[in-house]
């Protein structure tokens, strides 16, 4: 876990859980926070894999510019996930490629 | 609705923007394309410094909460995830409502770009790898969303984002193992470089990244010295153990809705390259359009919310809210406060850039008339 927990300077309200699924597996995140942060929570970096070389990716500007970390969310794919917040119970896959509208299953 | 002013961008020079001419009583539409307005304020957990009048002391989260109070009390309308996709000929402004999927056409009379700037990325083997990111994803992460993310980090340029950023990591809990920079001294403030410094964290000067490595994510990377020409130095590698590197390479002016608008520009290295020419109001070379902030040289949070001032002052005024001489004390007091803010080594040179650029536009409405 990398969650910042007695941060000397930020006060954190404390949130509720919620349950989202990636790659078919349940996980806890924190309600209201953006997919990323709670993919990174737990411990998940790789986020999709490039059309022609596969190549790994995730986070690179974490603002929403550059589109490196999206995946496919709820069947949309290309979504991006740093910022985009979770739902509970939201279905997340890593993206191969560029990824098929409603494809749900893990690859 | 015909607004008077529509400002794209609600950073500290867009909030600044929309209370000045909102307070003048000009109808403000302010458009975000995040969920939250304050756009890296949120991010500035450190005490800003310099004087009194430029919130010294104060934290940037702190700033940002006063500015959201101020621009809800002058009644600014304010559209959220609202992306700006393009500006038309005949000055309509396409916006994308990220929640409805709809495209919106808004027109106004006047138009105050705050869009900041986009960080910069250096490329080596290795450098898409999961685990290499912007130092302001780190920020944002660590600070707004309570997460680290990485453990062991090797921080990229020793400007001030990399300093702070290092900085704030480590009250966050993660190890920093080095700052690396290109440069044969560190580019950031001292104030800055000094905090670190006593954190124990070393500095490579006249070194740079050569490679990160690792499977699905970095497990290590290697910085090499550089010589004269900036050409590495065989045999002087050095390996680190880490899960992250950051890059905090420098930041450049978003550029792209200014010239998509016809506004002229001028590449300025000490501004962060391709830089909106603008004139004492931040009136662009197109009629009616302003830029401010980071959009019209990347600077600091302080310099972006009082260009964002005088872009709203200037904007009410040229709409007849506020009197020439009114306006004039208005804005010869922001001049002021611009001034004061672009003094020492670092302020100096800023401002001499900044009225370099004042030189370059050749009037206000040379460009294409929206």
């Amino acid at each position: 876990m990398c969650r910042i927990i007695n941060h000397p300077i930020v006060e954190r309200e404390e949130r509720k859980n919620v349950t989202i699924y990636v790659d078919g597996k349940k996980l806890e995140a924190k309600e209201g926070e953006m997919i990323a942060a709670a993919l990174l929570a737990n411990n998940i970096h790789t986020f999709r894999y490039t059309k022609k070389q596969r190549e790994p990716r995730g986070i690179f500007c974490g603002i929403g510019q550059c589109n490196d970390c999206v995946m496919i969310v709820d069947g949309v794919p290309n979504t991006r996930t740093c910022v985009t917040p979770v739902r509970d119970g939201m279905v997340i896959t890593t993206q191969k490629g560029l990824g098929k509208i409603g494809d749900h299953n893990a690859l | 609705m015909l607004y008077d002013v529509l400002i794209v961008g609600g950073g500290p020079a867009g909030l600044g923007a929309a209370i000045n001419a909102a307070k003048a009583g000009a109808s403000v539409l302010l458009l975000d394309e995040n969920h939250l307005l304050g756009g890296q304020l949120f991010k500035q957990i450190h005490k800003f410094f310099g004087s009194q009048d430029h919130y010294a002391g104060w934290r940037g989260i702190d700033i940002g909460q006063k500015l959201l109070r101020e621009a809800a009390e002058a009644g600014v309308k304010i559209k959220l995830n609202s992306r700006v996709v393009g500006c038309l000929e005949d000055g309509l402004i396409s916006v994308y409502e990220e929640q409805t999927g709809k495209l919106i056409g808004y027109k106004s009379k006047k138009v105050i770009l705050a869009v900041g700037a986009k960080e910069n990325a250096v490329s080596f083997p290795g450098w898409t790898l999961p685990g290499v990111m912007t130092a302001g994803a780190a920020q944002t992460f660590a600070n707004v969303h309570g997460v680290l993310p990485g453990k062991k980090i090797l921080v990229i340029g020793s400007g001030n984002v990399g300093l702070i950023v290092s900085y704030q990591l480590t009250q966050a809990g993660a190890d920093i193992v080095a700052i690396v920079d290109a440069l044969p001294g560190i580019s950031g403030y001292g104030v800055h470089a000094s905090k670190v410094s006593r954190l124990g964290i070393p500095f490579y000067l006249k070194h740079t990244i050569s490679r990160a490595s690792g499977e699905d994510r970095v497990q290590s990377a290697e910085i090499v010295q550089i010589d004269k020409s900036f050409d590495p130095i065989p045999g002087t590698e050095k390996q680190f153990k880490v899960d992250t590197v950051l890059l905090a390479v420098g930041l450049s002016p978003k550029v792209e809705l200014a010239t998509m608008l016809g506004c002229d520009f001028h590449y300025e290295p000490r501004l962060g390259g391709h830089t909106i020419l603008h004139d004492k109001n931040m009136e662009t070379s197109v009629k009616g359009v302003y830029v401010c902030g980071d959009l019209a040289g990347v600077e600091e949070a302080s310099t972006a919310l009082e260009e964002g001032r005088l872009a709203g002052v200037a904007a009410a005024e040229s709409l007849g809210y506020l009197e020439p001489s009114q306006a004039l004390r208005l804005k010869k007091d922001i001049w002021k406060n611009l001034n004061e803010l672009r003094k020492g080594t670092f302020g100096e040179a800023r401002r001499d850039a900044k009225e370099h650029l004042l030189t370059m536009l050749k009037e206000v409405g040379s460009g294409r008339v929206v």
